[in-house]
């Protein structure tokens, strides 16, 4: 078992009028095996805090701190935080001109590994996993995220996830964006990903409705860069009813 | 600018233009410049109005531009005139006025045996049937040519490719004239792949017949040394389609001037371009293409990327779609990466429209650093930092290296690639 520990984590961003603070002491602890939602309006650091957990060099840790397996992730550099076992699929994944899908695929996956997969084995690899998340063969061929359409760059983070294997996934508002049928096939992909590899998944959400089709654990709410509640998945289901209302009241 | 005029500089200027007299985003007004029936090349535009280029700028318009055979009708260069102003003078070794009586590349031909080349006096009727020299150093070099090489792909021939070996092998400045024939619906690839060591101011013209195919790769590997300036004219006829790539890596100086007339309907030119400067390097690719015939197709990308202190990128492209061109569609793209501080991209499209009875033109200039969310998003897959710089840079370059198709000359170019970038400190 894995554990990836966030303690009382504080964040801030440049703007132009001056330094501005987002994370206001966030603590979490999530264990492979186990999903945790992150719920909240917009603007709460949802958002900011799967950022900060991949190494994004916008958002600057002041204090706090991240450990994987109590080993200081904050110490790590972009790519040696995938290395160690941590997959951030993006709420907007950019577009890699020039760079085919399936030569991006085969270098993270060295990169990740620390040696090349087994060409055969790995070809047959990404058709299944394509074939599961309904992603059409000919992207292969194509250049990374260039001209998909914004439900197919999330079947493709989903695509990714699944191929690197990671111990923790964080998924930032993947749910965004996709309609009912790309919704459930990435929530399948999801599901797989924590049977076959005892993934842990923090899956952050503006909505519930993902949360029919990947069943959190837990749940927590963030509100203004705080952990303003948490609870099991019945938490989920109160928010569905009332909304955010009740702690942005609160919070005036 | 003056109250005339037509051109649009660049997107700065296109974006809200509020006020360029004859021209509105749908292109319905027509201008009343280069009116064919009182002028076929140099139109009123010719004197009319100046560019932003600086004083005494007056041939702002490029149907406006001097063509002569005669050197002595170009005025001596003080590199303030429009087409000049980038390229240092100073360091072209005298090509705009010494004698070039240098020993010229030599010129050896491989690949496909259904193509002749031979040698043809200066004074032989071929020369200029595609080429009138449009600056004073592609005149000097008409002057000083001793004569010209001419390749032939004959009428009908199917899947030619040919390769022309250019090898510098002297310092002392030098001219020299290539002719490329493809006869009537012939289809060929040319490779001109330049080598050695030169100081070279070369013509080439390229004559691509009714119904011709023909693609042509002009490749400055030069040695570290070497100054070249090229001119690079095409006429292409009715139906012809004319593919132009100019992929520059090497010398010290390297002017390209690919320029390409529409003379028949129907007919398509694509220009592209790849350029890689390292430090000290001047790299110079100014291109034109002339739609001065109706229904014709153009497409134009050019992909530079710039590394170490003082590489200096320059890339003008003229589009010139005149009264007559109805139902042109047209584009054009130039798009530089930096990769290190101390380089220079200058960066100039020319759009002029003379009528508004098109199907479309367009233009585009970029010139940025590295994408940092391209490079976190790659370094959150487990890349390392430096593989994830090369592989944007292969993939940004690799857009032109796929237009080549040949195989054996991709992979030289990628090997060529992923060595300037070895050299990188990035």
């Amino acid at each position: 078992m894995s554990t990836l520990e966030i303690k009382d984590l504080h964040v801030s961003i440049d703007t132009e009028q001056g330094e501005k603070e987002i994370l206001k002491g966030v603590s979490l602890t999530i264990n492979t095996n186990e999903t945790h939602a992150i719920m909240g309006p917009n603007g709460s650091g949802k958002s900011t805090l799967a950022s900060t957990i991949a190494g994004h060099p916008r958002y600057k840790v002041t204090s706090g701190s991240i450990t994987l397996d109590g080993v200081d992730v904050l110490e790590m550099s972009v790519d040696e935080r995938a290395k160690a076992g941590l997959f951030l699929a993006m709420q907007y994944p950019v577009e890699v001109p020039g760079v085919t899908m399936t030569n991006f695929l085969r270098t993270a996956k060295t990169a990740i590994d620390g040696e090349a997969p087994k060409l055969r084995t790995w070809t047959k690899d990404v058709k299944e996993a394509m074939a599961k998340l309904k992603i059409d063969a000919d992207f292969a061929g194509r250049n990374v995220n260039e001209g998909f359409s914004g439900g197919e760059k999330k079947r493709v983070e989903i695509l990714q996830m699944e191929l690197f294997k990671p111990k923790f996934a964080i998924l930032d508002e993947t749910d965004s964006g996709l309609d009912v049928d790309a919704l459930k096939t990435v929530s399948e992909g999801v599901n797989r990903a924590q049977d076959d590899n005892q993934m842990g998944t923090l899956l952050i959400t503006h909505y519930t409705r993902i949360l029919r089709y990947i069943k959190p654990d837990h749940v927590h709410v963030f509100v203004d860069g705080r952990i303003a509640e948490q609870g099991g998945p019945e938490l989920a289901d109160r928010l569905e009813d009332e909304g955010y209302d009740r702690f942005l009241n609160v919070k005036a | 600018m003056s109250e005339t005029t037509t051109q649009i500089p660049d997107e700065k200027a296109r974006i809200g233009a509020p006020s360029i007299p004859g021209f509105t985003e749908e292109g319905e007004n027509l201008s009343p410049l280069n009116d064919s029936a009182t002028s076929p090349l140099a139109g009123d535009s010719a004197k009319s109005h100046s560019h932003g280029g600086g004083e005494g700028v007056t041939d702002s318009s490029r149907a406006g531009r001097l063509t002569s055979f005669n050197v002595e009708d170009f005025p001596k260069l003080t590199g303030r005139e429009e087409d000049w102003r980038f390229t240092p003078l100073k360091r072209i070794g005298g090509l705009h006025t010494a004698e070039l009586t240098g020993k010229a590349p030599k010129v050896e031909l491989t690949g496909s045996d259904n193509v002749s080349l031979r040698t043809v006096a200066a004074d032989d009727a071929i020369r200029g049937n595609a080429f009138t020299p449009d600056d004073r150093v592609s005149a000097n070099s008409w002057k000083y040519s001793n004569g010209a090489q001419v390749l032939t792909i004959p009428a009908n021939a199917e899947d030619v490719k040919s390769v022309l070996r250019i090898t510098g092998e002297s310092l002392d400045p030098a001219a020299q004239h290539l002719i490329i024939v493809a006869e009537e619906n012939s289809e060929a690839m040319v490779v001109i792949d330049h080598v050695g060591s030169a100081v070279l101011a070369q013509n080439i013209e390229f004559d691509v017949r009714q119904g011709a195919r023909l693609r042509v790769v002009s490749l400055q590997a030069w040695e570290s040394d070497a100054i070249h300036a090229s001119s690079q004219q095409a006429s292409v006829a009715k139906d012809a389609t004319f593919k132009h790539i100019v992929v520059t890596f090497g010398g010290d100086l390297v002017r390209v001037n690919p320029s390409a007339r529409f003379a028949g309907e129907h007919a398509e030119i694509e220009l592209y371009g790849l350029y890689f400067a390292d430090a000290a390097q001047h790299l110079e690719h100014r291109l034109f293409v002339d739609h001065a015939v109706p229904n014709c197709k153009s497409n134009v990308l050019y992909k530079g990327a710039l590394q170490g202190k003082n590489a200096h990128t320059v890339w003008v492209g003229d589009v010139l779609i005149r009264k007559a061109a109805v139902g042109t569609d047209s584009y054009e793209a130039n798009r530089n990466l930096v990769l290190t501080d101390g380089t220079r991209a200058d960066s100039v499209p020319n759009l002029e429209i003379e009528t508004g009875l098109i199907d479309g033109a367009g233009h585009a200039s970029t010139t940025g650093r590295f994408d940092d969310e391209h490079l976190f998003y790659l370094m959150a897959r487990g890349i390392d930092e430096k593989t994830a710089r090369r592989l944007v840079v292969r993939g940004f370059l690799n857009e032109i290296v796929q237009q080549i198709g040949d195989e054996q000359l991709q992979e030289r170019l990628t090997d060529t690639i992923e060595e300037e970038l070895a050299t990188t400190t990035l």
